[in-house]
């Protein structure tokens, strides 16, 4: 079977032999007429896209658009707190936290979204919108955007590294299933541990005192007791129980656990990622985690996502930005020079927003003390590379920050268009459990608010 | 339909076309003869002769236990319980077992976690339920299952119950759901319990149904989460309602004469429930075989429609009628499957034609659920395993010995669970559970620091681990017997031996235990 044909044009039995998607049992249960529409003529070719990689850096919890990347100083000190004079940067007329001293003369490699909307504040809810542009309660699932990239960009579509196609580093985020209906060939592979140790321990992975030889040794034994297999020889059940082990020892035996070893890169650049005078490993974990992220893209692992949490901030906010904007300074900056240095910003998108941005208006008031809610009015996101252009700010946001003053963009709105950087269609035929007519990204007719692709940064 | 059947089946099984599945297989098969037990096994052999397919032969005594501990319990027998029962001479053990199994509350347990399943049991996401109704709902769950109400009552209870989600828990049905829209109600009404899908159906069919679930009314209170589910008399007299009420017609084509004033809820249920009702216990009774079969005589069990017909007929419509006619008594349902030679087939099986699977030739081969496979391991090394939910909220801080299978809230969870494919209980779709095995299963199970903790810390393991005292051979079977549920083999202990020599004692065995787990004969219902 011709492995590198486009999932575009996945005949129905090609897809049944391939075993696509999770829930393909249910998927081929439907009768070939109500397959057609989703899977067959309408097909669109593979559109050209730049991008082979994503980086997610996700910030769980809803990080503040005043205190990053929309700041409003003359709004006064009810919405800007301390913060209140941020910097110019290397792009005229784009400015940006104080706290972002080098994502300031990084400018020029990143487009700001300030105009990110969907209205809603439940962390849930948004969470799940955000990353599948769908809003939940149509009792299906969705995948959110790395298990559709590593269904579209992974075993099925070609993909033959031996790190699974969708990384989360270091944790899931536990909101909701992120394979969503198609199960868990698209979940991500999560690799627990800490980037910032001497070690990154990956789980599974890496095994502290266990040798190689040894490895070789107890898969030898395993084979040899394995009385049940050779009483079944050929037995679907088992053979893909079997085809996962070999991938599972392609990762420990193979070049998979050095993908993961930080200690092969220069000190230098493990400097780089985190400041020198830091000496906690809790702020030195996010650039270290960045690095790792460079490195999967080294491998072409499609989808990397960085979970990135802690920004929950209804307390004492400005205690919190104190240590949290250095360190995605720090790390967010020197991913996107390290990647431009290696030549790999143009094939490799990174995307950073939370579910939302949180209340403009800051509330003093005990117990909050300088704290801020959900707010899903309006929010910044940032987009580089891959196709996206740099230097560029895409809508705003009023005087205030609390409405959409210019060009909403929409969860969906983003999606499709990092889908179209990755040569994904978004408006292509998604493959479902229910076997109906489902596409990448929502259509206009399930009446999700949806303001255009980004085709101004595109 | 009986009476054919008698006089039919003798002869059929008497010309026995098909080839015989050859001498038994240790240490999976037994050289008992195989034995029709009952009607099962007769309507089973007569579509395998008409197919040409040898059954497989009878498991063994090892594989039985095991098979039916996982399938009752969702729990593997100890090894003090496995050298009893293989070491029992009593030839109608099996039997007795079955019925000693169904007894325990771990059936009780495991069989809840199905229905919890079916029932979308989740605070949050896509299902809102929230973590206290939650455990109002799977504790009355489990006590229908404890006492084995009658399908029809559980069924009814649910359908047409009123009152708070908190005092009255089966109100809750109708907030497991992901929308409220009466459409969405009748689609999950008809999933549920009908085994029937959305699409399944011409859009008329569902205009008919949904009218019956249109006067539904859900009142919060001043309590925290709580929410009044009833019947809304004012909205039901309105004249709007009276034009939608009117339009309501019974799945199967029969206009429904609503009385004014009364629940349409309560119309549907009696509607349901009664034996001729082509959809109900049928669904039950395919659903319950494909439990302990793995496979629906009508497959998947939650697809029904006229294109997906039963491969066995006959075989359905027996277990339909043993369900009615029991009184909808779940337990006898489970217990006549279970005795069964059908049920008691080894896996092996005699054909490469994906037929003799289908037609229940053999027992498939099916990874245990992540509930169970978890629980297994603490059992397996007397560890404990920790469970949290991200919502703040009572009931989700859950005690160190908490058992993955008893667990009430899918919203309550491990990274362990969530890797292996737990049911997310999003749609209550069978596929909402995942047992397909991936790439980071095979790491996690190989090769993880949590698992690999369990066994180096594990009180059960180590003083067998480093016993002097212990033979070797005794050692090894200790850790077949508490693993696999099984001796080990002759040949498996000259591999061992052989293994031996090039490590050290203490080594060997920790890299036996670290097989067997490993095996599928461990993650693999067989």
């Amino acid at each position: 079977m011709n492995k590198s044909q486009s999932p575009h044009t996945l005949t129905r039995r090609d897809a049944l032999a391939r075993g696509l998607a999770g829930a393909a049992g249910l998927l081929m249960a439907r009768p070939p007429a109500m397959i057609a529409p989703t899977m067959g003529s309408e097909a669109q070719p593979a559109l050209g896209g730049k991008a082979k990689s994503v980086i997610q850096i996700w910030a769980a919890g809803g990080p503040s658009h005043l205190d990053t990347f929309d700041p409003k100083p003359e709004a006064g000190n009810d919405y800007c707190g301390p913060l209140n004079k941020p910097i110019s940067t290397n792009v005229e007329g784009i400015r940006i936290s104080q706290l972002f001293p080098m994502l300031a003369k990084q400018a020029d490699k990143f487009s700001i979204i300030r105009s990110m909307t969907h209205g809603n504040n439940g962390h849930e809810t948004v969470s799940y919108l955000t990353q599948t542009g769908r809003r939940p309660g149509d009792r299906l699932v969705y995948p959110c955007v790395g298990a559709v990239v590593s269904l579209f960009k992974g075993f099925d579509a070609g993909y033959k590294g031996m790190i699974p196609p969708y990384v989360v580093l270091t944790e899931t985020q536990g909101r909701f299933s992120e394979a969503g209906f198609l199960g868990p060939r698209c979940q991500p592979f999560a690799t627990g541990g800490d980037p910032a140790q001497q070690r990154f321990m990956v789980e599974g992975v890496t095994s502290q005192g266990v040798t190689d030889q040894q490895q070789q040794a107890r898969r030898e034994l395993l084979r040899k007791l394995d009385t049940l297999g050779a009483t079944a020889k050929g037995n679907p059940a088992l053979t893909a129980f079997y085809e996962s082990e070999e991938q599972a020892y392609d990762m420990i035996l193979g070049d998979g656990a050095k993908a993961f070893d930080l200690s092969r890169e220069k000190p230098e650049l493990r400097t780089r990622y985190g400041h020198p005078t830091w000496s906690e490993t809790a702020m030195l974990r996010f650039g270290q985690t960045c690095l790792a992220a460079r490195r999967l893209v080294e491998r072409g692992v499609p989808y990397i996502t960085i979970n990135y949490g802690g920004w929950d901030t209804h307390t004492d906010n400005f205690r919190a930005m104190q240590q949290k904007l250095p360190e995605l300074d720090q790390g967010l900056a020197t991913l996107l020079e390290d990647l431009a240095e290696r030549g790999l910003l143009d094939s490799t998108v990174v995307w950073w927003c939370g579910e939302f941005g949180r209340t403009p208006k800051i509330d003093w008031q005990a117990p909050w003390n300088g704290g801020r809610g959900h707010f899903g009015n309006v929010f910044s996101a940032v987009v580089a590379g891959g196709g996206f252009q740099g230097g560029r700010v895409v809508g705003a946001s009023d005087s205030r920050g609390e409405e959409v003053k210019d060009r909403p963009v929409y969860p969906c709105d983003l999606l499709g268009s990092i889908y179209q950087q990755l040569g994904i269609d978004p408006d292509g035929p998604l493959p479902n459990p229910l076997g109906q007519a489902l596409t990448v990204t929502p259509a206009a007719a399930d009446g999700i608010p949806m303001a255009g692709r980004l085709k101004e940064i595109m | 339909m009986k009476n054919i059947l008698a006089v039919v089946l003798p002869l059929v099984l008497t010309m026995g076309g098909a080839v015989n599945a050859g001498s038994p297989v240790a240490p999976f098969e037994s050289s008992s003869e195989f034995r029709l037990q009952g009607r099962i096994d007769e309507l089973v052999l007569s579509r395998l002769n008409q197919l040409n397919i040898a059954p497989a032969n009878s498991c063994s005594d090892a594989v039985f236990l095991r098979r039916v501990f996982l399938d009752v319990t969702g729990t593997l027998p100890t090894p003090e319980e496995a050298r009893q029962f293989l070491g029992d001479n009593d030839p109608d053990k099996r039997r007795k077992l079955v019925d000693q199994l169904l007894e325990r509350d771990q059936y009780v347990d495991y069989w809840t976690m199905k229905w919890c399943d079916l029932l979308r049991v989740k605070s949050e996401f896509p299902i809102n339920l929230w973590p206290n109704a939650v455990q109002a709902y799977h504790r009355w769950i489990r006590t229908c299952i404890r006492e084995n109400l009658p399908y029809d009552k559980f069924a009814r209870e649910m359908l047409t119950a009123s009152g708070s989600n908190f005092r009255k828990p089966q109100v809750n049905f109708y907030r497991a759901m992901q929308s409220r829209e009466p459409q969405a109600v009748a689609q999950a009404v008809a999933l549920t319990f009908m085994g029937v899908r959305p699409a399944s159906w011409p859009k008329e069919r569902w205009s008919g149904m949904t009218p019956f679930f249109s006067q539904i009314a859900y009142k919060p209170t001043l309590e925290w989460k709580e929410e009044i589910v009833l019947f809304d008399q004012d909205k039901a007299a309105s004249e709007e309602a009276t034009g939608t009420l009117k339009a309501a017609v019974f799945p199967d084509g029969t206009p429904a004469r609503l009385e004014p004033g009364r629940d349409p809820r309560a119309a549907f249920a009696d509607w349901l429930i009664t034996p001729k009702n082509e959809w109900f216990a049928r669904n039950m009774a395919n659903r319950v075989w494909y439990w302990l079969l793995g496979r629906g005589i009508v497959n998947p069990p939650d697809d029904v429609r006229p294109d997906n017909p039963p491969g066995n007929p006959e075989l359905l419509a027996y277990l339909e009628l043993e369900l009615v006619s029991s009184g909808y008594d779940l337990k006898h349902l489970v217990r006549l499957v279970l005795n069964s030679s059908t049920y008691q087939r080894s896996h092996i099986s005699t054909t490469e034609d994906p037929k003799g699977e289908e037609n229940f030739a053999c027992y498939p081969l099916r990874r245990i659920e992540a509930e169970v496979m978890i629980d297994a391991i603490c059992q397996i090394t007397g560890t404990t395993e920790q469970y949290s939910s991200i919502i703040p909220e009572p009931f989700t801080f859950m005690p160190e010995a908490q058992r993955a299978v008893a667990l009430a809230d899918a919203s309550i969870t491990s990274p362990f669970l969530e890797k292996f494919g737990r049911s997310s209980r999003d749609s209550g779709l069978e596929s909402d559970r995942n047992n397909r095995p991936t790439a980071s299963q095979r790491l996690h199970l190989l090769n993880s620091s949590h698992i690999r903790r369990k066994f180096e810390t594990s009180p059960k393991l180590q003083p067998l681990l480093r016993s002097n005292d212990m033979k070797r051979e005794e050692v090894i079977s200790q850790l077949y017997l508490t693993i696999l549920s099984r001796f080990p083999t002759d040949e498996e202990l000259k591999t061992l031996d052989t293994y031996s020599k090039t490590g050290g004692r203490g080594s060997s065995a920790r890299d036996l235990a670290w097989a067997l787990v490993n095996c599928p004969e461990f993650s693999y219902r067989h």
